[in-house]
């Protein structure tokens, strides 16, 4: 099985090719409509293709299914995908992991700096409330969450942060104007760095202008970009503290 | 009705001890002020408009009115005095004037005695009364629309979703929804909306994940709900969101430009916003009040529980949750008929018996509250990318909906949690409803659950751990449960939250007309 490089869909037999799919377009119902999504599906590779439903939705647009087979063949040999570092957890992992490896709570605080108010970013990972079907990092038992919402100056950032003994510290950053996003967040790293030398949480960057590949130019240990969600956060927080108890074992 | 055979003894037991748990709570609420309530306030009297000069963006006017009385005399006498003081004393010829000499700097705000007092708050009663007025306008003019439009022909009302970010393009997927059947529109507002302690202004085109609630956005989304109305022969009803920092403001807004249903949920904001206890209690009351006199809707939020704790586990904090919101909104003034209490079909469908179980939990909460349209939510924690199984778990919960009786069905997508909706999602949606509707609408006529089976035996249950539970927060107080994380797991202590700094403890000589004509319904 494992040598084998072309594959097709599997509808009944193999090698048939079989899909199903559906859309909508935007015109009336009727056999014009039919025609249009035969074409449209020969177009996408499914031939012979099978228009087993059609419907009307309101007056000027129509629902499909379509069955038929694709030409297309996979070739195995070509697929490449990116390998995320660290194992996606569900929240119960992510505090079994938490109590195994520190047995206490771990401190996140989180923030907006500079002039930044759009704690929609930070509001999204921290929140219970969460985002994209994902609670936020409040819901986590073993995580203590200490938000300090919008245009926190990094000298409170840093203070916080060492009063709370926090573990990792999350900015957001949304507004971008004359690169304040990339100035804000170097400002704030290298104050941490000055502060507490190697002894400084991990520090992690968010916000939509944000490019992972960053971290470096950044001073951060983590840049996180547009549409991350609670819980890649919260895996990413267990991988780090276990690569870093790992290197001090 | 009956079909659990409920103790009424255990169920007036559960309602006394609500009220014994809310009673402390009430008091704070009636002994505080927030700024919301008094930016609410001056919204009444008539302030509309921001200051767009500021530096920081559009400043909503009362805001700066609210904020200078503060610093000039504080709020503990209330923001009426104040403010129609130095309208009459500064000769202005509106309170938007006021206020834009307020911005300037050009008012030194002064609590007024002797007959300067009378007299300001004469002018202050006289303008709050005139928002009234139109408050209660809004309401007789729905009433007429009800009656020659008509409500929807069937129970339950079928609630649709609408959130692009930009007004124009909710209009247009609004009209459609109800051309489709939708009864009831929601207009998600943009995340993050509830901790902003401002209402923005005007018609916006940019919302993230949903669209600012504005009064403006209020005034378009009516106006076209009304035309396609009209045209489907039903009054379709709006819904948005008095939540957040921001609760009273909303509900005055919503009162002034004929909302229908409004999310209020008396601890949602607190729970999974961190909003400060105290400053959601002060809020959430007066806002009741408003949305009473408006013959709004209200929607709780026990849905949110379930998603995060067990939908087993933690079924009776739901019920508990019920009866305080219940609670909470009679003392505030609102009638049964306009209590949407929430709850969900959140049970781990892989749990043996899970339909059988939610059965249980709707039906318990149809017999506790047989006079409140409840609104029966949808699954959303066990909806995956799997579209296929999440329109069958669709299909059952609608079933469950009309088998127990609901009366607000807010219409289940199969693309829950994965993409916002096509369009076809949502025509899938609501075929699935009519379907069930069509097919199954009369079965709770032969629905008789044994009185020894499951089902019965599991409502008894919940209602017995919801009064257990009762007597719990009676003995701790309703503030240290909250802060001892009893809901929705989360902790939040009374002193801690956002916006705990917009609270304020009432002075012997507090005056707002607003809460007095609500409070005395006159």
């Amino acid at each position: 099985m494992s040598d084998k490089r072309y594959v097709r869909p599997y509808g009944d037999t193999t090698g048939d090719g079989m899909v199903q799919t559906s859309f909508t377009l935007p015109i009336p119902h009727g056999p014009r409509a039919d025609g249009a999504a035969q074409q449209l599906a020969n177009r996408m590779g499914i031939d012979p293709a099978m228009v087993v439903h059609s419907s009307p939705i309101g007056e000027d647009f129509t629902f499909f299914v379509v069955y038929g087979s694709v030409r297309h063949l996979v070739d195995l040999d070509e697929v490449r995908v990116v390998e995320r570092e660290y194992p996606l957890l569900s929240p119960a992992e992510v505090n079994t992991s938490v109590k195994k490896l520190l047995r206490r709570k771990f401190v996140v605080v989180g923030g907006c700096i500079g002039t930044d108010a759009h704690t929609v970013g930070i509001d999204a990972i921290l929140n219970v409330k969460g985002f994209a079907g994902e609670k936020g990092l409040e819901y986590y038992r073993e995580l203590r969450v200490v938000n300090l919402g919008a245009q926190v100056s990094v000298p409170d950032l840093v203070r916080s942060a060492r009063a709370e003994k926090a573990d990792a510290v999350l900015v957001s950053q949304v507004v971008t104007q004359r690169d304040a996003h990339v100035l804000n967040t170097q400002e704030m790293s290298a104050a941490f760095r000055e502060a507490m030398g190697d002894r400084r949480p991990l520090l992690v960057a968010g916000g939509p202008r944000f490019d992972p590949l960053m971290a470096g130019e950044l001073g951060v240990d983590r840049v996180f970009g547009r549409g991350t969600t609670p819980g890649e956060v919260a895996s990413y927080l267990v991988h780090a503290v276990r690569t870093r108890r790992g290197v001090a074992a | 009705m009956g079909l659990l055979d409920l103790d009424p003894a255990v169920v007036a037991r559960a309602r006394r001890l609500a009220a014994r748990a809310a009673e402390p709570v009430v008091s704070i609420a009636k002994a505080h002020t927030t700024v919301a309530v008094e930016r609410a306030t001056l919204r009444l009297a008539g302030i509309t408009g921001a200051d767009s000069t500021h530096r920081a963006g559009d400043v909503p006017w009362v805001n700066r009115v609210v904020d200078t009385v503060r610093e000039h005399c504080g709020l503990e006498h209330g923001v009426a005095l104040p403010a129609f003081h130095a309208l009459r004393g500064g000769g202005f010829g509106s309170l938007t004037e006021l206020a834009e000499a307020t911005a300037a700097g050009q008012v030194r705000y002064v609590l007024p005695t002797g007959r300067d007092r009378d007299r300001a708050e004469r002018a202050a009663r006289t303008a709050v009364a005139r928002g009234v007025r139109t408050v209660d306008r809004n309401r007789a003019q729905r009433d007429r629309l009800v009656a020659r439009l008509g409500d929807p022909p069937q129970r339950p009302w079928i609630y649709l979703i609408v959130a692009t970010g930009d007004i124009d393009e909710d209009v247009v997927q609004a009209c459609n929804a109800a051309r489709a059947g939708a009864d009831v529109i929601a207009v998600i507002r943009s995340t993050g909306q509830s901790l902003l302690d401002y209402v923005p202004e005007g018609a916006t085109h940019h919302g993230f994940a949903g669209t600012y609630a504005t009064q403006e956005n209020f005034r378009i989304m009516r106006a076209a709900l009304d035309g396609v109305s009209k045209e489907v022969g039903r009054y379709v009803r709006l819904t948005n969101y008095a939540s957040g920092l921001c609760m009273p403001e909303i509900a005055v807004l919503g009162g002034l430009q004929r909302l229908d249903m409004m999310l209020n949920d008396s601890m949602y904001g607190i729970l999974f916003r961190d909003i400060n206890p105290i400053r959601t209690f002060v809020d959430q009351r007066f806002s009741r009040q408003v949305h009473a006199r408006a013959g709004i809707i209200i929607n709780t939020g026990e849905d949110n529980y379930l998603t995060t704790a067990d939908a087993v586990d933690a079924a009776h904090t739901v019920t508990v949750s019920q009866l305080l919101n219940e609670h909470f909104a009679h003392e505030a003034g609102l009638p049964d008929a306009l209590l949407g209490l929430g709850h969900a079909f959140e049970i781990n469908p892989a749990l043996p018996d899970s339909f059988r179980l939610e059965l249980a939990h709707a039906l318990l909460a149809r017999e506790l509250f047989p006079d409140a349209p409840l609104k029966w939510m949808p699954p959303t924690k066990h909806m995956t990318g799997d579209v296929f199984g999440g329109h069958l778990l669709d299909g059952f919960f609608n079933l469950a909906g009309v088998l127990t009786g609901q009366s607000i069905l807010l219409v289940g997508m199969m693309t829950e949690a994965v993409v916002t909706p096509l369009l076809a999602d949502r025509d899938l949606a609501l075929k699935n409803v009519r379907y069930v509707l069509n097919a199954a609408g009369g079965l709770a006529e032969d629905f008789r659950p044994a009185p020894d089976g499951l089902i019965v035996k599991r409502a008894h249950q919940v209602l017995g751990e919801a009064v257990d539970l009762l007597e719990r927060i009676v003995d701790d107080g309703l503030l240290n449960a909250i802060a001892d994380g009893t809901f929705g797991l989360m902790k939040r202590p009374a002193d801690r939250g956002r916006g705990s700094e917009g609270v304020v403890e009432k002075a012997e000589d507090y005056v707002n007309p607003a809460a007095e004509l609500l409070e005395a319904g006159a």
